[in-house]
């Protein structure tokens, strides 16, 4: 963990804008349709030969994908990189595996580099799996003879080996994720780049995909480059991760403390309550969200909630028309973005809320087994089975406090639990059974 | 290292090498998939000659009468069409190659040479079955002692390489400047009519004025085409005054081709 394997200094990227003149008058587009040859030929002649001095730094036909990028990641590290769409993560990988070129700065880069920005780049529907493995493994830069020793343990681990003389184009999405990640993660290279190639196939072969990067980055002591939304992979798998924002570093050190910051960019606003606003599009919307509310025990509107304590969710819905077989669902998400838990009205009540008009209820939780966190709130309603009628995406959030609700709620469990869980202990020795319970939610002392 | 571009590069020979197997795949990927779910398959590799033969023979041959050299004109102009085939086939689509690989080109680093020259290479198979049709032919018509095949056929493993050079070096050209201006993609099927017509393919190379040889034969086609009906017809000696300028202008072309495809590759990403 000394050797700097790459380095990257002031990295920097431009791109034109491919801006194009409106014409609204009928004349004018017409000579515009005249003109356009000489116009267009000038326009291609600049997307790579464009004057970063014309109009200076602020013309705004350019824009900086990357600004002044500098960092460095050590041998056998495994860097993750976050950042918001468009903050430039992929234009700098892109540079780092050489597809593209950066405007000023330079990156030093000690070793051989595989980069995966996409899974299944260059395999073509009309060769077998056999074939396909071959042409997309040497595009990755293998050898015929790295991937005759591997082929085996490359198509075992994708589990398509019934397929393997079918033509490509007969096969599943999901089995030609799954061969083409396969292919990749077969890869030897001293530098491993991977964007986001983990939001494929089913939650098994996902699971999968995780163990084998983390045996690539523990196990072979290789040096990874990973781009994700998933911050849970980033904070499991990575060791340094880098926040971008608009182009330039932002923060760059420890992953959790880099997905906090990252999360707390996203959501400065945190709503503790949601009122419908007047003048939004809620015209042809049949139900609509009125007011959606979180409250104690004692039914009083608050901003949060203690660890452990009992709360409610407040709505009050208009219905614009009878609406049969409707009900409402309440979804929240911790803030890696995955669904915590889901609350309906489904067999709740049986045709209470068919009716137009305003209709008030309380979701109440009594016994929460929310850890202490911000998580998201969507409210929707529904017509049984599936189709949704009005859904409000993120409209509130809950506040769990660190803070116990009630001294036995103290919460004693290290890391990041997905959910606080009662548990009972009986304890058998000769004759006597002790019985202690450990719920935080439930417990009576 | 990474470094914004600068200035001119040569060609990175080590690097090629390294993805040498590469090369071999998209060769074997392009065969493969050229014909595929087609009930001809390869058979198209000897409709096109042959159509075009036909209609040459009914429009030149016996409608305009041109000259063929006392040969029968559909053998006549067949041992044209067979190299100019290649060369009409490998330079489209060496052309077109990196425009329908986009996706490769901005998502996987590789050396962007491949993609034309697999092509190029793949279309050698078309070019060994056209050619044993038109040695069929010949065998079969074979009778009048004055035509035929000669030694000079030891000199076609040099006309072909002669012709992969030009379209290599021509398609190197064209399909880097193809990627940031489509227009070459749309003036490929003109340009390579009108360079027919530059070539003898149609007409014997006698027709053109004893003063305009040296520049005709600047056209590497010229002395290609000329070179395959002295080997294989015998109309005249192996012309080397035409092949020899027409070699010249294939290596340039080549290097030039290459040179400036490796210019242009960096910023294929940025501009497909």
């Amino acid at each position: 963990m000394s050797d700097t394997v790459v380095s990257v200094e002031n990295l920097s990227k431009a791109y034109l804008l491919g801006r194009q003149a409106k014409q609204d008058t009928f004349f004018g587009s017409v000579a515009a349709v005249v003109k356009s040859p000489l116009r267009n030929f000038r326009q291609l002649h600049r997307l790579n030969t464009f004057n970063l001095s014309e109009g200076g730094e602020e013309n705004e036909d350019i824009l900086w994908a990357l600004r002044d990028v500098s960092f460095e990641v050590k041998q056998g590290e495994v860097l993750g990189i976050i950042g918001r769409n468009g903050a430039g993560k992929s234009t700098l990988l892109k540079i780092l595996s050489q597809i593209a070129y950066p405007t000023h700065g330079r990156a030093k880069i000690h070793g051989r580099v595989s980069a995966l920005l996409e899974v299944g780049t260059g395999f073509h529907p009309e060769l077998t799996g056999r074939e396909n493995v071959y042409l997309n493994g040497t595009i990755l830069g293998m050898q015929k003879a790295e991937i005759d020793s591997k082929f085996d343990e490359i198509v075992d681990f994708s589990g398509v080996e019934k397929f393997l003389d079918t033509p490509v184009k007969r096969y599943s999405s999901g089995m030609k994720v799954r061969l083409a990640f396969s292919v990749a993660a077969h890869l030897e290279p001293e530098i491993l780049i991977i964007d986001e190639v983990l939001a494929v196939g089913d939650a098994e072969f996902q699971k999968k995909c995780l163990g084998k990067m983390q045996d690539i980055s523990t196990g072979e002591g290789r040096t990874v480059l990973f781009v994700s939304h998933n911050m849970r992979a980033v904070d499991d798998l990575c060791h340094r991760a880098i926040l971008l924002d608009g182009g330039t570093v932002a923060a760059n050190g420890d992953p959790s403390d880099i997905i906090k910051q990252y999360l707390q960019r996203n959501q400065t606003e945190i709503k503790t309550s949601f009122r419908s606003a007047p003048n939004e599009n809620e015209e042809d919307r049949d139900a609509v969200l009125l007011t959606a509310d979180l409250v104690n025990a004692q039914e009083e509107c608050c901003d949060s909630i203690r660890f452990g304590e009992p709360f409610g969710i407040r709505l009050s819905w208009e219905h614009r028309k009878p609406l049969p077989s409707l009900s409402y669902a309440i979804r929240f998400s911790d803030h890696f973005g995955r669904l915590a838990t889901a609350c309906n009205t489904r067999n709740a009540f049986d045709t209470e809320l068919d009716t137009a008009g305003r209709h008030d209820v309380v979701c109440w939780i009594d016994h929460s087994a929310f850890v202490p966190g911000t998580y998201s709130i969507r409210i929707a309603a529904s017509i049984q089975p599936h189709t949704i009628v009005s859904g409000y995406s993120a409209c509130m959030d809950l506040i769990v406090e660190e803070m116990a609700w009630k001294p036995q709620h103290m919460f004693t469990i290290k890391g990041e639990p997905s959910f606080a869980t009662a548990s009972r202990w009986i304890h058998t020795m000769g004759s006597n059974s002790m019985v202690a319970s450990n719920d935080p939610t439930e417990r009576t002392v | 290292m990474i470094e914004p571009p600068s200035g001119w590069q040569v060609i990175n020979f080590k690097e090629l090498v390294a993805y040498r197997d590469l090369f071999w795949f998209l060769t074997h990927k392009a065969i493969r998939t050229r014909y595929a779910q087609s009930a001809l398959g390869i058979g198209w590799a000897v409709i096109q000659p042959v159509a075009t033969m036909l209609v040459f023979t009914l429009v030149f041959g016996k409608m305009v009468g041109v000259r063929s050299d006392g040969v029968p004109y559909f053998i006549f102009s067949f041992t044209a069409l067979v190299p100019w085939t290649y060369f009409q086939n490998a330079l489209t689509e060496a052309v077109a190659s990196l425009i329908a690989q986009q996706n490769m080109l901005s998502k996987i680093y590789f050396p962007r040479l491949v993609l034309p020259i697999s092509v190029v290479l793949a279309r050698l198979l078309d070019l060994v079955i056209s050619f044993a049709l038109l040695m069929a032919i010949i065998a079969w018509y074979w009778s009048d002692p004055g035509w035929g095949p000669n030694w000079g056929i030891c000199v076609l493993p040099l006309l072909v390489v002669i012709m992969i050079f030009s379209s290599a070096g021509l398609g190197l050209f064209l399909s880097a400047m193809a990627v940031q201006y489509r227009d070459i993609n749309y003036g490929m099927s003109f340009l390579v009519r009108l360079l027919m017509y530059a070539a003898p393919v149609v007409y014997s190379v006698s027709e053109v004025p004893e003063k305009y040889q040296f520049y005709y034969a600047l056209n590497p086609m010229v002395g290609v085409i000329e070179g395959f009906r002295s080997a294989l017809l015998s109309t005249n000696p192996m012309p080397w005054n035409l092949i020899f300028p027409g070699a010249v202008t294939s290596v340039i072309m080549l290097l030039v081709g290459a040179m400036y495809f490796r210019r242009k590759e960096r910023v294929f990403a940025d501009v497909a």
